[in-house]
């Protein structure tokens, strides 16, 4: 549910993000750009959406903020300090004080060898709370929180579900008190009525924590629900970014109208009315030079990437949405 | 789109009882299932996992797991009973009268065998073609289903195709017998939104061309919206609702059913989520009466102890639930979905005009 964000107090910061990796095949080395040029802020309290297709680079993104990769290039910070340095004890204690993660695959994510309450203890204990006994009760209070019971503190992942156990996931994100969240598809494996639960849960404590969101999913209906704002990656690119309503309302770069124009609706007629519109990347020709791509600001707090060649065609486009709106 | 309902059923099923063993005891996945396929429709069934969707068509298509059985019922197909099928008789079906698209693309394809001759393959299987003919067939169907570069692509392997392009595949083979009847079991789950619309435009576009009954399994309300003329909610192991597209969605009757359509968000959704609380029912010892009872907050004391019967609520739409016998006390369906089907019925006056 989008909330209302009153202040302008950016908490995290991405400039110009470039993540490649270098893979090999037959003897030759290849580079795949799964960041490229990304740049986006995420404001206090408020919950960004980064949506996209398989490989679009969303994922890489969250990853690369938290740092679980060595970004090639661009900026990151956090409230104003640099996240991107070289990693050494400080920076990495101000990552994983700050910001936490909860992962996509709830068996994946949580090790199988130990109990939920070593688990969500374990940040706990590495921050320094060395007694056994009150671990113990912040743990039971934290499960009370997330939904889960005291007896649960004990059992292994295997004996839960996969809501509870993406319950448990929640739990330890939550645990240490980060001041940032990077959601990366939370609800995404699992059943639809589960799904709900769990999109409950987050937008309760997010309301009881102040916690700022990075959601990362490709559902757009779910990040419509829970994001107030909303960044649309088209490989490796940030394409557009705009507030979940003026995005959905106005889309204007041409794949995210063809996403958008995609995404199935539980309505019989609203299907077959539905007009699908295609995405052609090649209509695009950047280059180096005078057709590199930026980010334009084509109306308050709404930007498409694009070549200044294109950017006329958007402004257009403003103006036709301009002027029906005064119509109104 | 409308069913005819005038029309002998192709595919009936009838009371169908499915049970496996497993090591903590028997599994009772599929608990008395009826349901019948007009020619020419899409049958939509929808559930949850664990709800015995994919069980059911398994057992139409003979291909339940070691452990799987089918233990009561009947399958009636042109007028034999294929519950009583040996895996010989199925030879004759499967594959030819009816075929299957899976969920994974790539695991349906064989990695070490060419595109083209795994389409030749089940021409020449059967259709009993001579080869020249199933290679200039396989590439007319390669086309048809949206295959840029046709040959090229004959001579590829699956990994060098995209997930897309993979079941586009899977539905030439399935498409190339000429079958009465496509099962497919969640085909787009695995794929992206745009991929997957495609694919369910290409299933329509098929359909309309060799008129083939489908029966589509999925968990995902917006395909069903996009696909089905008419739509069978399963939970543990039952049909809870069945009824056409229009009735499932604009006057659903089943406490279930209003839960699954309203514990997912659509664009416009910002109301609170209608959660159903707990997790669905252990199948070794299914509860008594309506399985759905324990988590339902419209459940009568009647739900827990005797499970109910089907609710005639026309023609076409039936509910298993004792909150449509006339006795029974009137409640309402969940705020957010009230909202969502007023919604809907405005945006249809709206393009109405």
């Amino acid at each position: 549910m989008a909330s209302e964000i009153n202040n302008n107090e950016v908490v995290l910061e991405v400039k110009n993000l470039v993540m490649h990796f270098k893979t090999k095949k037959r003897g030759k080395t290849h580079k795949v750009k799964a960041v490229d040029d990304v740049s986006f802020s995420v404001k206090r309290g408020e919950t960004f959406g980064l949506v996209g297709e398989s490989g679009c680079g969303k994922t890489t993104t969250g990853r690369t903020i938290i740092r679980l990769y060595n970004p090639t290039g661009g900026e990151i910070y956090f409230e104003g300090q640099p996240l991107h340095g070289r990693m050494n004890a400080k920076l990495r204690k101000l990552i994983t004080d700050n910001i936490a993660m909860i992962f996509q695959d709830p068996i994946a994510s949580l090790n199988p060898r130990m109990t939920v309450q070593e688990i969500i203890g374990e940040g706990l204990k590495i921050r320094g709370i060395k007694d056994p006994a009150e671990r113990h009760q912040i743990v039971v209070d934290m499960l009370k929180k997330v939904g889960l019971m005291e007896e649960h503190a004990t059992r292994y992942p295997h004996e839960f579900s996969g809501g509870q156990r993406q319950r448990i996931g929640i739990a330890r994100a939550l645990v240490t008190n980060p001041k940032v969240i990077i959601a990366d598809e939370p609800v995404s494996a699992l059943d639809v009525s589960v799904q709900a639960q769990v999109i409950n849960l987050l937008n309760d404590l997010k309301e009881e924590y102040g916690l700022t969101i990075l959601f990362i999913a490709h559902n757009l209906s779910v990040v419509k629900y829970f994001s107030d704002r909303i960044g649309i990656m088209y490989f490796g690119k940030l394409v557009e970014l705009a507030s979940c309503d003026e995005l959905f309302k106005y889309p204007l770069h041409p794949y995210t109208k063809a996403l958008l124009s995609a995404i199935p609706q539980p309505d019989p007629h609203h299907e077959r009315r539905r007009v699908r519109i295609s995405y052609d990347s090649s209509i695009h020709n950047y280059d180096e030079g005078e057709n590199k791509p930026h980010y334009f600001e084509v109306r308050p707090d709404h930007f498409v990437y694009c070549s200044d060649a294109e950017y006329p065609a958007y402004e257009a486009e403003v103006k036709e949405i301009e002027a029906s709106l005064k119509g109104e | 789109m409308e069913a005819n309902l005038n029309k002998e059923p192709i595919l009936k099923v009838n009371d169908l009882v499915v049970n496996f063993n497993a090591y903590a005891g028997t599994v009772q996945a599929v608990r008395g299932v009826s349901f019948e396929l007009y020619e020419g429709e899409t049958l939509a069934i929808v559930g949850e996992s664990g709800s015995g969707k994919s069980v059911t068509t398994k057992a139409v298509l003979g291909i339940l797991p070691k452990n799987g059985r089918i233990d009561g019922g009947e399958i009636w197909y042109h007028g034999e009973d294929m519950a009583k099928y040996t895996e010989k008789d199925f030879y004759n079906i499967r594959g030819k009268k009816i075929s299957l698209v899976f969920q994974d693309p790539l695991s349906a394809l064989n990695p070490i065998m060419k595109i083209g001759k795994q389409i030749m393959e089940a021409l020449i299987l059967s259709l009993k073609m001579p080869k020249a003919e199933a290679k200039a067939r396989a590439l007319e169907l390669m086309k048809a289903v949206g295959i840029p570069e046709a040959e090229v692509r004959f001579e590829q392997y699956p990994f060098q195709f995209s997930g897309g392009m993979r079941q586009r595949i899977v539905i030439a083979i399935a498409l190339a017998s000429d079958p009465e009847i496509l099962v497919c079991d969640e085909p787009t789950t695995a794929l992206d939104v745009t991929i997957q619309a495609q694919i369910l435009d290409l299933i329509n576009e098929m359909k309309a061309k060799s008129n083939v009954s489908v029966i589509f399994i999925t968990h995902d309300m917006g395909v069903v919206a996009n696909m089905a003329d008419r739509i069978c909610v399963m939970y543990a192991g039952r049909i809870v609702e069945v009824g056409t597209a229009d009735e499932i969605f604009y006057e659903p009757a089943h406490p279930y059913t209003w839960a699954l359509l309203s514990s997912m968000p659509d664009l416009d959704t910002k109301e609170k989520l209608f959660a159903i609380p707990g997790a669905p029912p252990n199948m070794i010892t299914p509860p008594q009466g309506d399985a759905f009872a324990p988590r339902n907050k419209y459940a009568l004391a009647l739900d827990f102890e005797e499970a109910p019967p089907y609710f005639k609520l026309s023609e076409t739409h039936y509910a298993a639930s004792w909150l449509c016998h006339p006795d029974a006390p009137k409640v309402e369906m969940p705020e957010i979905l009230k909202n969502r089907i007023k919604r809907m019925k405005e945006a249809e006056e709206k393009h109405g005009k």
